[in-house]
């Protein structure tokens, strides 16, 4: 590596950190979120249509509410489910925008200002 | 503001599901213009981000909590086709595997967090930027405004929605007026994310902030990573 890359942390080791905080977030932070409920649920409920809310078909999944069914511990449970979800978000997002990235090859050295 | 199944009839539903897939055809069309091989890795993990932060309500006033919806501050770190995509498969993982936010109403989230805040973040940083100064405190002021402005106007667009196809019969002020307002206050947690996110990326790689490229110098051009693999070690 020259000098000059060192200036700047590298793509990979930026990846890497950002992947850390994200699963630091899901897996840990997480477990401070607040519990109050959020803006909709509140104010569908100071506007009188909370109770129209039903449940989703999803509502028996494993992971529903953000716990791992069967692990009772709830910092465990919680933690668990955020970094599984972190997970499949980042094959899913991340394997979709491979797929769509430009591949298009330069010659070496060709000055590339487009973009 | 994951809107759950219930809340909005079946032709809204249909409706909105409609606008969510008509964008999501146009942003893997736009998408392709905007993601390269430096670009697209950091893509997915700002999708992973985006849910991480989501699971953490801030609390909002009494009894009341908010999230980073995260439209705003993808569009600008990744591009606005992008953070589509990157919203969309947040919400579906949400709806699917979490139960957060209905399936029927799945449609409708995209449109509100996918469509709607994405459009209105980075549409209002877009304006922002040719008036503020060319420097990163400008883009930062920029992307916070974004973000502040995307929230609400998510939450007035779920009242238009419910205006339209609302099941249940309550009058549309409160229902404005409470949506709007605690929405606004999230909106300021949002952007304080929003820009605490963006700058520390800022201060890391300035290089791969998409709605950053104008404060890159010529020379930083020809330092990017793409060129640098190929420049001869000197």
């Amino acid at each position: 590596m020259s000098r000059r890359v060192s200036r700047r942390v590298s793509r990979r080791a930026s990846w890497i950190a950002g992947l850390l905080v994200t699963l630091l977030v899901a897996g840990v932070v997480s477990y401070y979120a607040s519990a109050h409920p959020d803006g909709l649920e509140w104010a569908a409920g100071r506007a009188g249509f909370a109770d129209t809310a039903e449940d989703s078909a999803a509502a028996g999944s494993p992971l529903a509410d953000y716990g791992v069914a069967g692990v009772g511990d709830g910092r465990l449970s919680g933690g668990l489910a955020g970094v599984i979800g972190v997970a499949v978000t980042l094959v899913l997002a991340g394997g979709l925008t491979l797929l769509l990235r430009r591949r298009d090859r330069q010659p070496a050295g060709a000055s590339s200002s487009r973009d | 503001m994951h809107v759950p199944d219930g809340f909005l009839d079946a032709p809204t539903s249909v409706a909105t599901g409609a606008v969510a897939a008509g964008t999501v055809a146009i942003a893997l069309r736009g998408a392709r213009r905007e993601l390269d091989e430096r670009t697209a890795p950091l893509a997915g993990l700002t999708a992973a981000f985006v849910f991480a932060v989501q699971m953490v309500n801030f609390p909002v006033g009494a009894g009341t909590s908010g999230h980073l919806v995260g439209g705003a501050l993808t569009a600008v770190l990744v591009g606005p086709w992008t953070a589509v995509l990157c919203m969309t498969v947040v919400l579906v993982v949400q709806a699917v595997l979490f139960a957060d936010g209905g399936l029927t109403a799945l449609g409708t989230n995209v449109t509100l967090l996918g469509l709607v805040a994405v459009a209105v973040g980075y549409g209002a940083y877009r304006l922002l930027l040719p008036v503020l100064p060319r420097t990163r405190t400008g883009v930062l002021v920029a992307a916070g405004t974004g973000a502040f402005l995307s929230v609400p106007a998510a939450a007035v667009t779920f009242v238009g929605l419910f205006a339209a196809g609302g099941v249940a019969d309550v009058p549309l002020g409160t229902v404005l007026a409470a949506m709007g307002g605690v929405h606004l206050l999230i909106g300021l947690g949002e952007a304080a994310i929003s820009v605490a996110v963006l700058a520390a990326v800022l201060s890391v790689r300035p290089d791969l902030v998409h709605g950053a490229a104008h404060l890159r110098r010529p020379a930083d051009l020809a330092s990017r990573p793409g060129l640098r693999d190929r420049e001869p070690v000197r």
